[in-house]
């Protein structure tokens, strides 16, 4: 099962430049909740602030709390055990080139140790069913690389390895914006299945995703929360000027 | 007229592909002429004959080149990749990986005489005596800068993507490196470790007063062994017609077998890889 998420006096820091500052916000469980804004305003990295993957890059830097369920994952937590929590799903699908469909799949899992055949295939099916994968690639499972599915199917692969390590929290970085609607549709319709099971945050440029999938909805701009509501108020009568020119679009 | 510029530029690449490859042709091609007649059962069966004497064969140097070449590798890959890794995935823009950088570019261009000296002086003179351990430390030595590089660069050709998925996923980083990044860059780490393999194979200059050579039987890696570089070295100043026929057969036999354990390796290294997989 999903759990919340609260955010608290989060800032962020790419060497010298702050690129979030003071973000706080509350994602309820086993809800979508999407993050919009123009580019370069925060929402990649905020959602990277939430699995720890921003501390990756060297000159980055994080102050503040995150909770998830009740764990401070900069306080009670390594960046590893978080991240086995916190599923992530990026911009491009990346499979991991030299492995099958079904080694991409159980790949946190085996890397992590787990050898017990039946149980992998279990997870295996598990997954790639709850990615609405299973009926286009189960005959080929270990025969094909994954890097040789088309771009929409690597996608849902990728969703299938996040979800084979059962996370509670799934994070989502414009998950199809590199994707033809067809296959957009898809990981759409995926998103409104996963989420009674998960808490998702996604990151989106489409405004139309975010009304279509999210129950809540933060507006970024410029390293700030400018406004966070239901998705509902924030398309309809944004409490803010400033989402409203964006929502409307008159910049971004 | 575009079309003429065309054909001359793919005629200018043929020509170009034709340089490249005549050379090789041409040398083997002398050497099966000259040394194919020596070849027999003999050759791959017998040791030397003493001095003036017809026939015998190059056994010992081709077990001997093999011991000292297993050698090489077990000291020269591990060491090398060791640090192609630590250049590629820990030490970016550190000092330390710059001077790491620079000492491997250097000891790459170090003659390999000097290589054979500093094994000399570093495994020889404390153990008193020749040995086929030097040679193999000689040769593994000289292995580790082209290993280095080329696995360097082999790593920072993975897509960062790669080890981001592998990160997000809980990996931690170490397994991620060795069972993500480095599997994923392996077939061109191969490549890299299989030329600097063929290239230390056949050094002769580091073996001089390291191996030392040996007309008998020996595979104890605490004795002088022969190998093959060296023994067509000695074969080649020879006065005598038997042993130089012998040195051709030996230098066409070293290269047959050089290329042989390169596509073996190679073979064996791109077996598992998958339909569609880059």
């Amino acid at each position: 099962m999903g759990v919340g998420i609260e955010v608290t006096n989060l800032n962020a820091w790419y060497g010298t430049n702050h690129t979030l500052q003071d973000i706080n916000l509350p994602v309820p469980a086993n809800h979508a909740t999407a993050l919009i804004g123009p580019s370069g305003c925060g929402k990649s990295t905020f959602v990277r602030c939430l699995n720890r993957m921003h501390e990756t890059n060297p000159v980055a830097r994080v102050t503040g709390s995150v909770r998830i369920g009740d764990q401070d994952i900069y306080a009670d937590a390594s960046p590893v055990e978080v991240r086995r929590r916190v599923g992530m799903v990026f911009q491009r699908p990346n499979p991991f080139p030299t492995m099958s469909i079904y080694d991409n799949v159980c790949s946190g899992l085996k890397l992590n140790g787990f050898r017990n055949r039946k149980m992998l295939d279990e997870v295996v099916e598990r997954s790639l069913r709850q990615s609405a994968l299973w009926d286009e690639v189960k005959d080929d499972l270990k025969k094909k690389s994954g890097a040789s599915l088309s771009g929409g199917q690597q996608q849902r692969m990728c969703i299938a390895r996040a979800l084979a390590v059962d996370p509670e929290v799934l994070l989502m970085d414009e998950p199809a914006s590199a994707l033809d609607p067809v296959s957009t549709s898809k990981i759409e319709d995926l998103i409104f299945e996963l989420k009674s099971q998960y808490t998702i945050v996604i990151v989106t440029h489409n405004m139309q995703q975010a009304a279509r999938v999210a129950e809540k909805t933060g507006f970024f701009l410029n390293g700030r929360l400018v406004e966070f509501d239901s998705t509902h108020k924030i398309f309809t009568n944004p409490s803010d000027k400033r989402t409203e020119d964006y929502i409307t679009g008159r910049f971004g | 007229m575009r079309t003429a510029t065309d054909h001359a530029a793919t005629a200018l690449a043929i020509l170009a592909t034709i340089l490249v490859v005549a050379p090789l042709i041409a040398i083997f091609f002398y050497l099966v002429y000259k040394g194919a007649s020596s070849l027999n059962l003999a050759f791959f069966t017998q040791i030397p004959k003493p001095e003036g004497e017809v026939g015998g064969g190059m056994a010992n140097a081709i077990i001997g080149s093999a011991v000292i070449l297993a050698i090489a590798s077990v000291i020269g890959i591990p060491i090398g990749i060791g640090g192609g890794i630590y250049l590629a995935e820990y030490g970016r823009g550190t000092k330390l990986a710059n001077a790491v950088r620079f000492t491997a570019d250097v000891l790459n261009g170090v003659p390999s005489i000097v290589m054979g000296i500093a094994a000399y002086a570093l495994v020889v003179v404390p153990m008193h005596h020749f040995s086929a351990f030097a040679g193999g430390v000689a040769l593994g030595i000289m292995m580790i800068p082209t290993v280095t590089r080329s696995t360097e660069e082999m790593l920072l050709m993975v897509p960062h993507a790669v080890r981001e998925a592998a990160l997000g996923l809980g990996v931690p980083s170490w397994r991620s490196v060795l069972a993500i990044t480095l599997k994923t860059a392996s077939p061109g780490v191969v490549t890299g470790c299989m030329l600097a393999f063929a290239r230390v194979a056949g050094e002769t200059a580091p073996l001089l007063f390291t191996a030392l050579g040996n007309q008998f039987w020996s595979v104890s890696l605490n004795r002088e062994i022969a190998a093959l570089p060296l023994q067509i070295y000695i074969y080649a100043i020879s006065p005598y017609d038997d042993q130089h026929r012998l040195a051709w057969a030996a230098s066409l036999v070293l290269i047959v077998l050089i290329v042989l354990s390169v596509a073996l390796v190679r073979y064996v290294a791109g077996r598992g890889v998958l339909k569609g997989a880059s």
